[in-house]
């Protein structure tokens, strides 16, 4: 547990943590009710889901989590502090589940005020532009089933996403790269998919995709139509952000630091 | 009394000309291992994810359920080279020299399917809905051959967009407006003479205007013109989470004609009606159109459209998927290029040894830019290549994509790639940490794409904000196919049309890192290295 305050009291005196964490949350929450406000829909005959349009603010906010996770432990790399923090906690592995604690437990801090600021924000925007249950839409508050799930796997999928960057970071070290690759692995998914044709191929790429089938947790419309259900969709982020982590304390295991 | 003179090096003294730091610059570059490996690694994944694509996207049809899968046909080409639709229901006599037909049109009918092809057994149009579509068209046509894809001028009445002149697929002029009924019918005449064609319009059949003429080049001396009815396919997309679903079918026009007059050499004695269509054509059954003739009345019904072909695959936006993983890859290198040298001090060596700051700056980006440029240039003309052959197999058909576009691609690419790792170095510049400005670009160039692409996630006027005003507007230069404003279709950022122009597009990913740029020299001058 000593590692554990260690690492919190370097997470919370680095000047910069502070103001990303409370920028992904703003950030996720504006994006996301730029979204809700930019539905155009006069009598409700558009097919949209009220819970993915207001929480299209994770598919940036996530990205401000990964410089987080990132920095938690490329930060040490760059400036040499690594070396003390190991020779301090010569478990390493320990020092790798330590930081992955504060980190997750910060990012589901920030997560669950931006996605219920979210979820306020779009349920008032959306109403305002015809999406409400006048017009057969399900009701954008925690109280219904398919939109709780929604607004805490969005939590739980930041936390994944932040696993995930702190995995990579531990394996490539440098920050630049980690989160290039981080970045890479979240964005291209999507992109390459949808420049496949076959249909087959892009199921499968989809149903690879860390973002992508991560995502599958906001939906709460058309859920048949999906490739995956939505709990199976973040075991597939769960997936990354474990080899991601085990790949990251192995190395950190046996490589000098 | 001697004087002695003062020691002197003998070497040169070091010169401080923009020549020397470019060279500075260009052997920092030269000499970090992972930059090199970097850049080809971007080059690689351009190159490699193309060929992914293209390997991974089949295209066959089965034309009956038990026959094997055939390669899907390519569409006919047209007088300019590109890919169109000529599917219509025809009726013709051939025109020998110069000449003219006249006709009076009094009605344009439609009926349209929300469900794609026809039950045998029973009538190809049962369980239709009567309804027109807005480019349903019927009307007068003079053509060089029955060949798909040969060329022609037409005069017609449309579905809403009023008395049409259209020439050679491309072109489109508009007469008279308002829709055709009984009460207000429309006069159209075509006249020959020689390559031109010209066509008028009246509503009373006693003041003519003249809509339009159109050269025709080869177009032989007997020529085929007569009556046309034509309707394209009913389509609605409705876009929902997960992928955007088209449901629509074929639809089919009849008009009713009268007060047939035409003049010159008309060899033939009767008139022959014949549909115009293959494979390709989304046009109703040939059952179902067809012609009557009653006294001086004649009834014309078809299906499909003569119209530039807009359901084509965008084989060279396909081709170049991989763009985006060498955008973060050489984004990278970009913000590298300037937060290593904070990272290592070696910032302040680099400024000591040339204190005018914007110029390094300025040395940086040139470097930059130009090793950039050029493996772009070389990941994009070996990706395209590539991928097309591999689509190839696979079956599709590719688009024709003249050699000037082809260039606009490809050097649109790689001038897209060089300012975006530039876009990393101001950025870089601005943050001295990489994981933020790394995150900066890409969120600010991949993210703005991938909202504007995958359906289901924004509202249409929101997608075309976002590759207007962000730097995503930059893969406008990858766009090879047009928007037709004569053509009803898709036209989204999910089907690779973009709402800016090529290089305006690219402008705004300039603009912003000009922007950038200029901030970070302001910066940089102000600041303690």
């Amino acid at each position: 547990l000593t590692a554990v305050h260690a690492e919190w009291t370097k997470l919370r005196t680095l000047p910069g943590t502070g103001w990303l964490l409370l920028a992904a949350a703003a950030l996720t929450a504006a994006v996301g009710a730029v979204a809700a406000n930019s539905v155009t829909c006069p009598g409700g005959g558009c097919q949209l889901d009220p819970a993915k349009v207001s929480l299209t603010g994770i598919d940036l906010g996530q990205a401000v989590v990964a410089i987080v996770a990132v920095t938690v432990i490329s930060g040490e790399y760059s400036t040499g502090m690594i070396r003390l923090t190991l020779a301090a906690t010569p478990r390493r592995w320990l020092v790798l589940a330590a930081k992955a604690a504060v980190v997750s437990a910060a990012t589901l801090v920030t997560g669950a005020v931006a996605v219920l600021a979210s979820v306020l924000a779009g349920g008032v925007l959306l109403g305002r532009h015809g999406i409400s249950t006048a017009y057969g839409y399900q009701a954008l508050s925690l109280g219904s089933g398919p939109v709780l799930r929604a607004a805490a796997g969005s939590v739980l999928y930041l936390a994944l996403i932040a696993l995930f960057s702190l995995g990579v970071a531990a394996a490539v070290r440098d920050s630049a790269v980690a989160i290039g690759v981080v970045l890479a692995l979240l964005y291209l998914f999507p992109i390459i998919s949808s420049a496949v044709t076959s249909p087959g191929w892009q199921r499968h790429l989809e149903q690879l995709s860390p973002m992508t089938a991560g995502l599958y947790i906001q939906a709460t419309a058309n859920l048949g139509s999906l490739p995956l259900t939505p709990w199976q969709g973040l075991g597939v982020l769960a997936a990354w952000a474990a080899g991601a982590m085990l790949a990251g304390a192995l190395l950190l295991r046996f490589r000098d630091a | 009394m001697t004087t002695l003179a003062p020691y002197r090096s003998d070497r040169q003294a070091g010169r401080d000309g923009f020549t020397q730091l470019l060279r500075a610059e260009w052997t920092k570059f030269r000499t970090v291992r992972g930059w090199v490996i970097g850049m080809t690694v971007a080059m690689l994944l351009i190159v490699g994810l193309g060929a992914l694509t293209g390997a991974n996207s089949e295209c066959g049809i089965q034309l009956t359920p038990t026959s094997p899968s055939l390669a899907c046909p390519a569409p006919p080409t047209g007088p300019g080279g590109e890919w169109v639709t000529d599917s219509f229901y025809f009726v013709r006599q051939p025109l020998a020299g110069n000449g003219s037909i006249t006709v009076r049109v009094t009605s344009l009918t439609g009926l349209y399917s929300t469900h794609g092809g026809f039950t045998p057994g029973q009538s190809p149009t049962s369980g239709m809905t009567p309804g027109l579509q807005p480019w349903s068209k019927a009307g007068i046509i003079i053509k060089a051959s029955t060949r798909q894809g040969a060329a022609y001028a037409a005069l017609m009445v449309t579905g809403s967009h009023g008395v049409r002149m259209q020439w050679d697929f491309t072109h489109d002029v508009a007469g008279l407006t308002g829709k055709v009924t009984a009460a207000s019918p429309r006069w159209l005449r075509l006249t020959r003479s020689g390559g031109r064609i010209t066509g008028y319009d009246s509503a009373d059949g006693a003041h003519w205007t003249r809509v339009g003429t159109a050269t025709l080049a080869g177009l032989p001396s007997t020529v085929q013109a007569g009556l046309f009815a034509t309707s394209p396919q009913y389509s609605v997309t409705s876009k929902s989470l997960g992928g955007s679903s088209s449901t629509g079918g074929p639809t089919l026009a009849t008009a009713a004609f009268d007060q047939l007059s035409r003049q010159g050499t008309w060899p033939a004695a009767r008139w022959t009606g014949e549909s115009i269509q293959n494979v390709t054509s989304q046009a109703l059954n040939p059952a179902a159109q067809g012609y009557r003739q009653a006294g001086g009345r004649f009834t014309v019904s078809g299906s499909g459209d003569i119209a530039p072909s807009t359901a084509d695959i965008d084989s060279v936006r396909h081709t170049l998927a991989g763009t985006f993983a060498g955008l973060i890859a050489v984004v990278l290198i970009g913000v590298m290029f300037i937060t290593a040298e904070y990272r290592r001090g070696m910032i302040r060596t680099t400024l000591a040894a040339s204190p005018r700051r914007g110029r390094v700056l300025a040395a940086k980006a040139v470097v930059l830019a130009a090793v950039t440029f050029a493996a772009g240039l070389v990941a994009a003309a070996v990706a395209i290549p590539l991928g097309e052959y591999l689509l190839h197999e696979n079956g599709n058909p590719i688009p024709p994509v003249s050699a000037l576009t082809w260039l606009q691609v490809v050097a649109g690419t790689a001038a897209l790639l060089a300012v975006a790792a530039v876009l990393g170095l101001a950025v870089g510049t601005l943050l001295r940490r990489s994981a933020g400005a790394v995150t900066a670009v890409i969120a600010g160039i991949v993210l703005p794409y991938l909202l504007a692409i995958t359906p289901g996630i924004l509202p249409a006027g929101a997608e075309q904000w976002l590759v207007r005003v962000t730097p995503a507007a930059a893969f406008a230069v990858q766009q090879t196919i047009q928007q037709y404003p004569q053509v009803t279709a898709d036209y989204t950022p999910g089907n690779g049309y973009f709402p800016l122009a090529p290089w305006a597009g690219f402008a705004v990913l300039c603009a912003w890192t000009a922007l950038a740029l200029a901030l970070a020299v302001f910066v940089l001058r102000r600041r303690d290295a």
